[in-house]
């Protein structure tokens, strides 16, 4: 367990040392969400209305942008191999750099989420569980995005590739998550939503992990 | 392939007379509908293309799971031919519901749980298909394309039972269903007749494209050997 911390305490170090890519999806999802009033008109019931899911796609996309930084580097500079020699199996390898990837996309999001809501002038009432269900869900997007991006290490265009592999299988966690704050909009309980969500979280946690863990083993050995 | 090879030629044969006499069934001599005269013809084209859209991908995901476990080459190769063929069956399918959808339920198009589901299954063929070109080593790419077909295989069951999991517009099941199927028997026969066509055209096509990918693979080896020397 000493090898799982370590890795994570890694990670976070690299991050602290170098925030570039911290900065870049916080400035991505920031300027993105504020392109939209621009777009479809700054009427308040109207952004109000499309808040949620304007802030789900574009959360979506941050994770987007950033899946293919999670194995690349590692793939590239060989460290990956050494982290396969290690006694850790390497599914628990590949749950320690997807916590710590979700950390630094989920967290930040949320924290930026409030500042995105009152822009759009979102209920506050329903801002908890805007903020709940994209700390969950990002969970279940680093996950999946984890395989797209262990499955395109390697390949031509592999920006474009994790995307396509990608977002067909984000397109469930979006709706539920979208769901959520829309029944809220609707003072609908909105329990049945996150169960769902959490459920689809929690299904992806080994299809993630045993995906990815596959993935790499097959990039190595080639 | 040395079985397949000589039995293409009267498998073509086969699937152009059960084509023809399914679309003559279905054109000519079956009834038209009482609520939907006759746009329900669109039906004996649509209901095969979506089976085909689930039955190409089971069989790709039993390939797969066939490749990754035993290595099978010649599973890898079947899961790659079937992919595009398995593409455009979901595509067509999507295509006929859509100019169904117009007449019947006014629209070409509802974000309902059917439709969603069945455009991510063309999304998840279009990225294997993407996935399996991506390499300079084409075993690579089958493998890999082996393990996203696998964790997209979860969106099947999705399919076959968001008609009954979520209120849709689409209509539930009629054909495979307990208690035998609710459709009657003069458009339930050119139904069949027409999705055993489709199935001989998956089977025609699904031979030439492995015989195809199996001689490209051979030519790939016989260049590598000369550029040795």
């Amino acid at each position: 367990m000493t090898i799982f911390w370590a890795i994570i305490r890694h990670e976070l170090k690299l991050t602290a040392r170098q925030p570039g890519d911290l900065l870049l999806i916080v400035s991505f999802f920031l300027l993105t969400t504020s392109l939209f009033p621009l777009a479809v008109g700054a009427e308040p019931n109207l952004l109000a209305r499309i808040a949620p899911g304007i802030i789900w796609v574009t959360a979506l996309l941050s994770v987007l942008l950033s899946l293919p930084r999670l194995w690349e580097p590692d793939y590239n500079d060989g460290s990956i191999e050494i982290l396969m020699l290690s006694a850790l199996p390497l599914e628990l390898i590949v749950l320690a750099k997807v916590l710590v990837h979700w950390l630094l996309t989920a967290l930040p999001l949320a924290l930026l989420t409030p500042l995105v809501a009152v822009m759009f002038q979102l209920d506050i009432q329903a801002l908890p569980l805007m903020v709940g269900s994209l700390l969950l869900g990002v969970a279940a997007l680093s996950l999946l995005g984890s395989i797209g991006a262990a499955l395109a290490l390697g390949a031509r265009s592999g920006t474009v590739l994790v995307a396509l592999i990608s977002l067909p299988l984000f397109i469930p966690i979006l709706i539920f998550g979208v769901s959520i704050a829309d029944m809220a909009l609707m003072s609908l309980p909105s329990e049945g939503a996150f169960l769902i969500l959490a459920a689809l979280t929690l299904f992806a946690l080994p299809v993630g992990i045993l995906g990815t863990a596959w993935a790499l083993r097959l990039a190595v050995s080639n | 392939m040395a079985i397949a090879n000589p039995c293409l030629p009267w498998l073509a044969l086969l699937t152009v007379a059960c084509l023809i006499w399914g679309l003559y069934l279905s054109l000519f001599a079956s009834p038209a509908d009482y609520q939907q005269s006759e746009t329900v013809r669109i039906m004996y084209v649509h209901v095969p293309s979506a089976w085909m859209a689930l039955f190409i991908y089971s069989v790709m995901a039993i390939a797969s799971l066939v490749a990754v476990i035993w290595r099978h080459p010649l599973a890898e190769i079947a899961a790659q031919a079937s992919a595009p063929i398995g593409a455009a069956f979901t595509f067509c399918a999507l295509v006929t519901g859509s100019l169904w959808g117009k007449p019947m339920w006014g629209t070409w198009w509802v974000w309902d749980a059917r439709l969603t589901s069945v455009l991510i299954l063309f999304f998840i063929y279009l990225a294997h298909m993407a996935l399996t070109s991506a390499f300079d080593d084409p075993a690579r790419g089958r493998r890999a394309a082996a393990i996203l077909c696998l964790v997209g295989f979860v969106n099947v069951p999705i399919i076959k039972f968001s008609v009954e999991w979520w209120n849709t517009l689409h209509q539930p099941a009629s054909v495979l269903k307990l208690g035998g199927p609710s459709i009657h028997a003069d458009m339930l026969w050119p139904l069949l007749i027409m999705a055993l066509a489709f199935k001989l055209i998956y089977l025609c096509l699904l031979i030439v494209r492995m015989r195809n990918e199996l001689m490209a693979a051979r030519v790939r080896n016989l260049t590598a050997a000369r550029a040795r020397g």
